[in-house]
């Protein structure tokens, strides 16, 4: 029986702890995301909800290349990127469910999932508003001469509104610290991103117009958006500016809760499916010598995980009445007149 | 003590903040190295150079977004809006990111950030660079809205604003931008929320906002030399916070109420403030609460159309006159 290869034999550039690590970053958003889309069946997530599964590599490729003290800002389709920030899975989901155990305590809402003391600077659900925001939080930092920096994610259909290219220039003349990140999950909502944009890649083939290079990356392989990610953020950390990143990927679910995604082609689904991002991770670990073991027991311990956080969700009361006008000023109540 | 410009008072305002906080900074279109289309910050740019004073693109959503990224994460900047009226194209930020950040996120972000732009009509500019916008500002929670009308409370409220930490949208006068007035020496700092009483009276109160503090002033003398007709005059100054202890111990005082407002009728500031006098001080009153507006109608170009449209002096005390006399 021949020996598996090692990560150290192949003179691995990851290596097997952040391998493990960015596997792990995966399995906890495909479980949470599944769990939030289960318990929304049971109508126990409210309101809207906006899934990231399928497209679970981007969001740990760039987590796991970040340092602490670096910045992310999301859309609203953001649960995954504030869990691949180290947010606990009970605290995600009971901001889904509206109890008082949620992220913003039920105040902000799936949408806008925020974690400060993880660097998650917040979910953005007007498209492009993040984009400049971010360029702001990047500002900052180099003002400042802060090494952190800011990483800004968004879908394809931000790149057709105007925010998007205010924000790339700004970025780029003011040669900001900042990391653009398009999820290219091919459908802006309801809609082809092709039918509806004037290049065949959304954000890649705009970056010229702003000095920057083209970049595209497998988003289903988080090794390839890890790598990508660490580019980006050497660049950006040593002076050399803003970069933009397309990713390809593909939503499993429809665009939000209302949306059973009828619109895809037949046949379209299903052959994403096939390079589904945790398959091909698994089969990563496996050619690097990682056991099924080692795998199976990561599987265990983030369901298990994501199990407990959804009881202690369950059991989590509603949001207190006393909180329903604090901190609209920052006196921390909503006082506008004396 | 001085005399010193309303525009040149913005200046030293922003100067005053500038040297005392090393995280106050300055950015909008040709804020520094032109000083401002209307001049009123020259001087910025050699004082405290290009890293604090920044040009930016036409691009007032990059300008306010990153304002609010900045403020997030710990500076306190302060962004200009050439005019008002394009609050319409960066909306998004004014309504739904500053104010709304600190809410939602349970009070994790704050947004402590000065939003300076150029108001209201008088330079003949036409219907998109005249606007009277602080009733768009006013009715969101979350913001502070701020107007002053002279050269000391442009340089006391600016102060006050940038040490706020809430955002605060600073609303210039464009037509005031000429006068002059005595300002002291050394650092001015003033309170938000606070409205002054520029002249006391015992007939009628007149609150009055930005451009129309001189013109109800006039109004007041004019209806006290001529009718015997006693006003006192409110400069509101702070829309958000209202300092409604102010105007209603005047209307106590006086039994009457008049608003003299630059916007456009529906919706204006004097409409929340009548309803609160309504509502509070409806036994104090001996007459109608009026308001003086400009109609609900586009601001036109022409001087001879403009200048027919907003509350004039005449108008103003034709309107009291008769108010009280009926």
């Amino acid at each position: 029986m021949s020996k598996q290869p090692t990560a150290a034999s192949l003179n691995d550039d990851i290596g097997e702890a952040k391998r493990l690590e960015l596997y792990r970053t995966q399995v906890v958003i495909r479980e949470a995301e599944q769990r939030a889309y289960d318990l929304f069946l049971q109508n126990l997530v409210k309101g809207t909800s906006h899934l990231s599964l399928g497209q679970e590599a981007v969001a740990a490729g760039f987590a796991g290349a970040m340092k602490k003290g670096d910045l992310s800002f999301c859309t609203y389709r953001g649960h995954a990127h504030t869990l691949a920030r180290g947010v606990p899975v009970e605290q995600v989901l009971g901001e889904l469910m509206q109890r008082d155990n949620g992220l913003m305590r039920g105040k902000g809402g799936s949408m806008h999932l925020t974690s400060v003391e993880h660097g998650v600077m917040g979910s953005y659900a007007i498209i492009g508003a993040h984009l400049p925001i971010a360029c702001g939080a990047a500002w900052r930092a180099q003002y400042k001469g802060q090494d952190d920096v800011t990483t800004c994610f968004f879908g394809d259909g931000t790149t057709n509104i105007g925010a998007f290219h205010e924000a790339l220039n700004f970025a780029a003349i003011w040669k900001l610290p900042v990391v653009f990140v398009c999820e290219n999950n091919l459908y802006m909502e309801y809609t082809p991103i092709g039918d509806v944009t004037a290049v065949e890649h959304p954000a890649a083939d705009r970056a010229s117009s702003y000095g920057l290079e083209r970049v595209i990356v497998d988003g289903q392989d988080a090794d390839a958006v890890y790598r990508a990610g660490q580019k980006a953020y050497e660049k950006a950390r040593s002076g050399g500016g803003p970069s933009l990143i397309e990713c390809k990927t593909y939503r499993y679910s429809g665009h939000s809760r209302a949306d059973p995604a009828k619109y895809r082609p037949e046949g379209e689904l299903e052959k994403w499916k096939k390079r589904d991002p945790i398959l091909i991770y698994r089969e990563r670990l496996k050619a690097f010598g990682i056991g099924e073991d080692a795998i199976a027991k990561i599987d265990a311990e983030v369901k298990q995980v994501v199990d407990d956080a959804t009881e202690k969700c369950k059991a989590a009361p509603p949001p207190p009445m006393e909180i329903l006008t604090t901190d609209v000023y920052a006196d921390g109540g909503f006082a506008w007149r004396n | 003590m001085a005399e010193l410009t309303y525009r040149d008072a913005v200046a030293r305002g922003i100067a005053q903040e500038m040297a005392r906080d090393p995280d106050v900074v300055f950015l909008g279109e040709d804020v520094a190295a032109a000083g401002g289309v209307f001049k009123s910050t020259v001087g910025l740019l050699e004082q405290f150079g290009p890293k604090r004073v920044r040009d930016t693109p036409i691009s007032e959503q990059a300008i306010l977004g990153a304002a609010m990224g900045a403020a997030m994460t710990g500076l306190k900047p302060i962004a200009e809006i050439m005019f008002s009226d394009f609050f319409a194209v960066c909306f998004d930020y004014i309504a739904n990111e500053f104010p709304k950040s600190r809410y939602m996120t349970n009070g994790q972000v704050k947004c402590p950030l000065v939003v300076r732009t150029g108001n209201g009509g008088g330079a003949r500019f036409g219907a998109q660079h005249s606007q009277s916008v602080e009733n768009w500002c006013m009715m969101i929670p979350g913001l502070k809205v701020v107007a002053p009308s002279s050269p000391i409370d442009v340089i006391g409220l600016l102060a006050a604003s940038v040490r706020d930490p809430d955002p605060v949208i600073f609303l210039e006068h464009k037509s005031l931008y000429a006068i002059k007035g005595e300002v002291p020496d050394g650092e001015i700092v003033d309170t938000l929320g606070t409205a002054k009483i520029l002249r006391p009276g015992k007939d009628a109160t007149i609150l009055a906002l930005a451009y129309m503090v001189p013109r109800a002033l006039e109004a007041a003398e004019k209806l006290a030399k001529e009718h015997g007709i006693d006003c006192e005059v409110i400069d509101v100054r702070s829309l958000v916070p209202l300092d409604t202890q102010t105007i209603l111990g005047s209307v106590a005082k006086t039994h009457r109420a008049f608003s003299v407002e630059e916007n456009p009728r529906l919706c204006g500031w004097g409409a929340e403030i009548m309803s609160i006098i309504a509502d509070e001080a409806f036994y104090d009153l001996d007459g109608p609460l009026v308001r003086i507006t400009t109609p609900h109608v586009p601001l036109p170009a022409a001087d001879v159309l403009e200048d027919a449209i907003l509350p004039s002096v005449d108008r103003i005390a034709d309107r009291v006159r008769k108010t009280l006399n009926s």
